[in-house]
């Protein structure tokens, strides 16, 4: 496929552009996107993510005119660790900090899924040291879960011997975090 | 300096070993992208918890010996004069924009220069390793081995949905970017090469030149990587890269074959013209020494060229970018005394091979 800008080169990059809830296809090279990414001040070689904020920016631009000068929604949802605000991470198409995945976490999926080609949840590696904490966690959560079915149900017995092994696990838990 | 002794340093030691497949794949490369929990990513972290990071990277495994790897030494970015950083981005061990933008940049080095990590680049943590040839399974063996071990004293940001935490949404989840140099000019001659950058596209990878663009890359390089890193595992992403090379490379095997069959003495001509453009000229450009050196090693993995080592393409590409010419000649070049150096260089590194002849 030929690149839309120059007509000449191969395309490189490829992505879907919603605005307005119109949905626009790009195909563009690499020197194109090069061309069109030296508009942010003093970001030179971040070409890419002059794209991908076109892409993030599947919302429409905040231009509502509120009359008392309202903060819009998009406006609120500012990360509290680094100050990053949803619509500068829009715009530049990078996150602050780790704070931020929480912060913008209703707003994530649809750019993951774009991105990734549908996937939204990690599945690959685990780093050992705090992954097996992760683990614990996990199957505390799925335990407490059961539990409730089980309580529901009026299953007591099998309750109690849930809470038991809930306790135990929660137990090493906590010898691990002191450990 | 003797050319020899240029050449030995400016050529990492991994470059040197032959790799399967080289007379396709040059290299092979997996990155990973990390992060440290509590600090933010660089782009918006203060200096001072940045050169606390590199500081702290420096006293934990500077000057430590890692098991495979041997000694690994930190070297920071401002310490260094800008030629001997473009040394570097030209041996691909860090980026330009670790090179020219970061703050409190610094970059882990081993010995033989297969493993390079990049602190406080786009991230604060880029782990990279290259081999020669094709590869990709122990690159990914090798980082995921650099990975745990840093893992041991750093604590990354993790999250068990998302995976590692990055800067970018692009590299969220694995953080892994695997990718293969690969030189395919008879695909590119056969006009196939049109035909299958879309088809690769499709797959979820991405193509492009190296030196140039698409279907016109200079050299007939290009760089093929995964693009998705969320919601695979490391394995699943560098296999699905895999066979994907593994098609290509049989397609540039047939297609080689076919020139051969069909056109043997437009092939010898075309290899031999440039061959003899390389031994004579005494001024090139970059451009056309790429072209002519990607002719020659071709001619000499079809068997047309006999004597020439199959390394002198790879060697040569990375030996006439101007950083390289400027630390041999010793001083600041022009673009014009550029391009007499590098008639020069590539005319005594084919002399160097004649003489091993005799
Ligand atoms: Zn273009
Ligand atoms: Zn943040």
């Amino acid at each position: 496929m030929l690149c839309q800008e120059c007509n000449e080169r191969q395309a490189t990059l490829h992505f879907t552009k919603i605005i307005n809830g119109e949905k626009t296809e790009i195909h563009i090279c690499d020197v194109c996107a090069k061309e069109k990414g030296d508009h942010i001040p003093g970001s030179k070689g971040f070409s890419i993510h002059q794209l991908l904020s076109g892409l993030l920016d599947f919302e429409q631009p905040v231009s509502h005119p509120t009359s008392q000068g309202g903060t819009s929604r998009r406006e609120a949802l500012r990360c509290p660790s680094c100050e990053m605000t949803y619509d500068k991470f829009a715009q530049i198409g990078r996150f602050g900090c780790a704070d931020c995945y929480k912060t913008f976490q209703s707003k994530l999926d649809p750019i993951f899924k774009r991105i990734h080609s549908g996937n939204v949840v990690h599945g690959g590696k685990v780093p050992k040291r705090i992954g097996k904490d992760l683990h614990l966690h996990k199957e505390i959560e799925k335990r407490k879960q059961e539990l409730q079915a089980l309580i529901a149900k009026e299953e007591f017995e099998q309750a109690a011997e849930l809470r038991d092994r809930i306790r135990s696990l929660e137990k090493s838990l906590a010898e691990k975090k002191e450990g | 300096m003797s050319l020899q002794q240029f050449i030995s340093q400016a050529i990492s030691p991994w470059m040197k070993k032959e790799g399967p497949n080289s007379d396709i794949v040059l290299s092979s490369r997996v990155r990973l992208a990390r992060n440290i929990q509590d600090v933010p990513f660089p782009m918006l972290a203060s200096t001072e918890s940045l050169v606390s990071l590199s500081d702290r990277v420096k006293s934990e495994y500077s000057g430590h010996s890692h098991h495979r790897f041997g000694t690994i030494e930190l070297l920071n970015t401002g310490d260094m004069k800008q030629n001997e950083k473009r040394v570097l981005v030209e041996k691909h061990l860090i980026s330009p924009a670790l090179s020219d933008e970061s703050r409190a940049g610094a970059v882990l080095l081993s010995e033989d220069e297969s493993l390079s990590v990049m602190i406080n680049e786009e991230d604060h943590i880029r782990i990279q390793c290259l081999l020669s040839g094709f590869q990709l399974s122990e690159a990914l063996k090798l980082a995921n081995e650099v990975d745990d071990w840093l893992e041991d004293k750093l604590d990354f940001a993790f999250d068990e949905k998302r995976g590692y935490l990055t800067s970018c949404p692009t590299n969220v989840g694995t953080g892994l970017r695997a990718s293969v140099m690969m030189h395919l000019p008879a695909l590119v001659i056969t006009r196939q090469m049109n035909r299958i950058l879309p088809a690769v596209n499709q797959l979820g990878l991405v193509v492009r030149g190296i030196y140039g663009e698409g279907s016109e890359a200079q050299g007939n390089l290009f760089q093929i990587s995964n693009q998705i890193t969320l919601g695979k595992t490391e394995e699943d992403i560098v296999q699905d890269l895999q066979s994907v090379v593994l098609q290509l490379i049989q397609q540039e095997r047939a297609a080689r074959k076919a020139l051969l069959e069909q056109s043997r003495v437009q092939m010898e001509d075309r290899v031999y013209r440039s061959y003899g453009i390389l031994a004579y000229s005494r001024t090139m450009e970059s451009k056309e020494a790429t072209k002519r050196l990607s002719d020659v090693r071709l001619g000499i993995d079809m068997g047309i060229i006999k004597d020439v080592s199959a390394n002198i393409l790879n060697e040569l590409m990375i030996l006439t970018q101007p950083g390289f010419l400027q630390q041999y000649a010793g001083e600041v070049l022009s673009p014009e005394q550029r391009d007499q150096r590098r008639a020069t260089l590539i005319r005594d590194r084919l002399r160097l091979e004649t003489k091993k002849d005799n």
